[in-house]
């Protein structure tokens, strides 16, 4: 609280007006739209938890919730930009089918024979080339929509087409499996998980980044004398932020490995078996660590970057950014580049995950992604959005598809739910934003 | 005003037709160092597409344009600021979005030696600038969209002479202002005239400008009436100017002067 004083009293802090609530919410800058989303989403998880008798809130659904939402959150923190710029994107799901295709067939017909069967290097390889790709294929669709001037909708609504049937051609439909053995470690699994104590570590490190960020913003704000948040504030977040990852962590490491698997391990190890079997915990699944670190990249992009700031100028006034000497056009075009970096990044999940490349590999995915998006708070009408709500959007989409799957909803229920949920989710939003204003 | 110093900027028979009709037609204006001028004519008159020819927004299709003397390629306003030449847009040109620091420094951001941007620093300068123009301002966080019509006016002004333009270009700088907000702007142009900055003042209206104006260039049909120094003439013969395209003895008379028209 002695900072305060301290500063000069024309940099203070607007007297606080309104109820504790509101205090406490000016006091630590919290958004309240993504606390209302965590809140909604905690709402869905226990509403499934009391309605599927306790099935949904255990170890083993969380963490094979986290995994089944990796590859569309990957996908969702660039469809935030697209959408932002206002744009639309509807060849993600295309795009993954086409590029996982492409990799899977690099890695089990051509590098085989280049490099040798599993060499180590084969996972990274089959994943830059798949990234080349996609980053080329988004690339090309961003320079007709912005050099040759077809709006975005029919452009990416001709490539949903022209890649899913590019998928079919590279191997005419046939399904590509097995997979390189390191390259299945990004699908999560037994073996695509990082295990209990690298994920303390992992937790750990994220905690101290945490209040590395807040001390350092902290120190910025003082040297130029903005106006600071109580100390009490601080703590509280660095506490609420450390628990909250120490959490997640915790139930990942409570996730153990299925008893054959853990038998046959100790068997091979020379490990004695307990009675009651051998705890071996999962933790964190490689997939999720892609699309965290991913939607830690993004944000950095979209907040700290000169094309961040160019995407969202964009978005609010294009004319404006243009006349600010903006080059809008190539800002477009390496949005949908990125675009597909990030579609080869989720193909590169979702066909290790399912140890195959099929040509329904990714079919319907758009719309997962531009419906987490939108849930995450992205405005289509431009110029709003953020990467964590996106993600959390993409979690609140799965989070709905796995819990009526836990409660045995038939499939075309499931999608009348989702629908439904996405429309009303959408208008929610409405009403909070003609509220804000 | 010393008249043989050379001018600031020069458009020489400028001309730019959208499909087919001749928004202007062979006009010339000029600007000197510390001098305010007044572009005035009604609207459709050519005089916002004339000076968007010079912020680099319209293509010429012919004629030239000097700055300092030199011959000045502006393809686009990227081009103009590199000349020194600002525009502060009737729109206002701001993205609603984001807030005061970014769109003071939009397209120009500051970086950190890591090429990140460097929002601490750029708010810490919005504050400096702001505080000049506009010391109630207070509301730094907030995207500009929430701020008033004279709030968001401050920003693109802020925005215009924070990277030290020579010149700068205010088209209707005060249509969506109140009474006392329109005066904060008076004194704003007089404070950047002392410091040698040339103005381009645009309106419709010739009481928004005439005062503050050193000369005055009236516009109708894409063609410019004249040019007038305001010492010269009085506001009914502008207005004249303005109506009907005729010259009073004292202005200088442009291809748009009634004679002309009567010819042609």
């Amino acid at each position: 609280m002695t900072d305060e004083v301290t500063a000069p009293t024309a940099l203070q802090r607007n007297p606080s007006k309104g109820g504790l609530l509101d205090r406490f919410f000016q006091a630590t800058e919290l958004d309240t739209r993504m606390l209302g989303m965590i809140g909604a989403l905690l709402l869905i998880w226990i509403g499934f938890d009391v309605f599927s008798n306790g099935l949904f809130l255990t170890p083993r659904n969380l963490w094979n919730l986290s995994v089944q939402s990796a590859s569309i959150a990957v996908m969702a923190t660039g469809m935030v930009l697209i959408i932002v710029s206002r744009n639309i994107d509807l060849s993600v799901g295309s795009i993954l089918g086409f590029v996982g295709m492409m990799m899977a067939t690099v890695q089990t017909e051509l590098l085989p024979s280049l490099i040798g069967f599993d060499h180590p290097l084969t996972w990274a390889i089959a994943l830059l080339a798949g990234i080349g790709i996609g980053v080329m294929i988004g690339g090309f669709h961003g320079l007709i929509i912005s050099f040759m001037g077809v709006p975005a909708f029919i452009v990416t609504l001709g490539g949903l087409l022209v890649w899913r049937g590019a998928a079919w051609w590279v191997t005419s439909g046939r399904t590509v499996a097995p997979m390189d053995s390191t390259f299945r470690l990004m699908g999560g699994g037994v073996e695509g998980s990082i295990g209990a104590t690298a994920s303390w570590a992992v937790g750990i490190i994220a905690c101290l980044c945490l209040v590395l960020i807040l001390v350092h913003s902290r120190r910025q704000r003082k040297r130029f004398l903005f106006p600071l948040r109580p100390l009490w504030a601080e703590f509280l977040l660095a506490l609420l932020g450390c628990f909250l990852i120490l959490g997640a962590v915790y139930i990942a490491n409570s996730y153990p490995w299925p008893r054959a698997i853990a038998n046959r391990y100790a068997e091979a190890n020379g490990i004695p078996i307990p009675e009651g079997g051998l705890f071996i915990a999962h933790g964190l699944a490689i997939p999720v660590l892609i699309a965290i670190l991913v939607g830690v990249f993004m944000t950095f992009v979209a907040t700290r970057t000169r094309f961040g700031r160019y995407v969202f100028a964009i978005g609010g006034n294009p004319e404006a950014a243009e006349l600010a000497g903006i080059k809008t056009r190539w800002v477009k075009v390496k949005i949908f580049a990125l675009m597909g970096g990030l579609c080869a990044v989720a193909a590169a999940i979702s066909s290790a995950r399912l140890n195959a490349a099929t040509n329904a590999l990714g079919t319907l995915d758009e719309l997962y992604v531009i419906a987490a998006a939108v849930i995450g708070g992205s405005s289509l009408a431009g110029g709003a959005g953020t990467i964590a709500g996106a993600m959390l959007g993409a979690v609140v989409m799965q989070s709905l598809q796995s819990g009526m799957v836990l409660m045995g909803i038939d499939t075309p229920l499931q999608n009348i739910v989702v629908g439904i949920v996405l429309v009303f989710a959408v208008w929610l939003d409405t009403l909070y934003r003609s509220r804000a204003k | 005003m010393d008249q043989n110093t050379t001018p600031l900027v020069e458009m020489k028979d400028i001309s730019i037709s959208f499909g087919g009709i001749r928004a202007v037609d062979h006009a010339s204006i000029d600007l000197y160092p510390g001098e305010v001028v007044g572009l005035l004519g009604h609207n459709g008159a050519g005089k916002s597409t004339l000076i968007k020819i010079l912020s680099g927004a319209y293509k010429r299709d012919s004629g030239e344009i000097f700055v300092n003397g030199e011959p000045a390629t502006i393809n686009n306003p990227r081009d103009a600021k590199e000349f020194g030449i600002e525009t502060i847009y009737q729109t206002l040109a701001v993205a609603d979005n984001v807030d005061a620091a970014a769109n003071l420094f939009l397209g120009r951001e500051l970086q950190t030696p890591w090429g990140t941007l460097d929002d601490v620093a750029m708010e810490a300068k919005a504050r400096e600038v702001m505080g000049r123009l506009n010391p109630n301002f207070k509301r730094f966080k907030e995207p500009v969209k929430s701020l008033s019509g004279g709030q968001r006016q401050s920003v693109a002004i802020a925005r215009a002479i924070l990277f030290n333009a020579r010149i700068l270009i205010m088209d209707e700088p005060t249509a969506a202002l109140g009474p006392q907000e329109t005066q904060q702007v008076g004194e704003l142009i007089t404070e950047l005239k002392k410091s040698g900055i040339g103005i381009f003042l645009i309106s419709h209206d010739i009481h928004d400008v005439f005062d503050l104006a050193d000369r005055v260039t009236v516009m109708k049909n894409g063609q410019v009436v004249g040019h007038a120094r305001t010492a010269d003439v009085t506001k009914d013969e502008v207005l004249g100017m303005i109506i009907l395209g005729k010259c009073p003895p004292k202005a200088t008379p442009g291809a748009g002067a009634l004679a002309y028209s009567e010819a042609g």
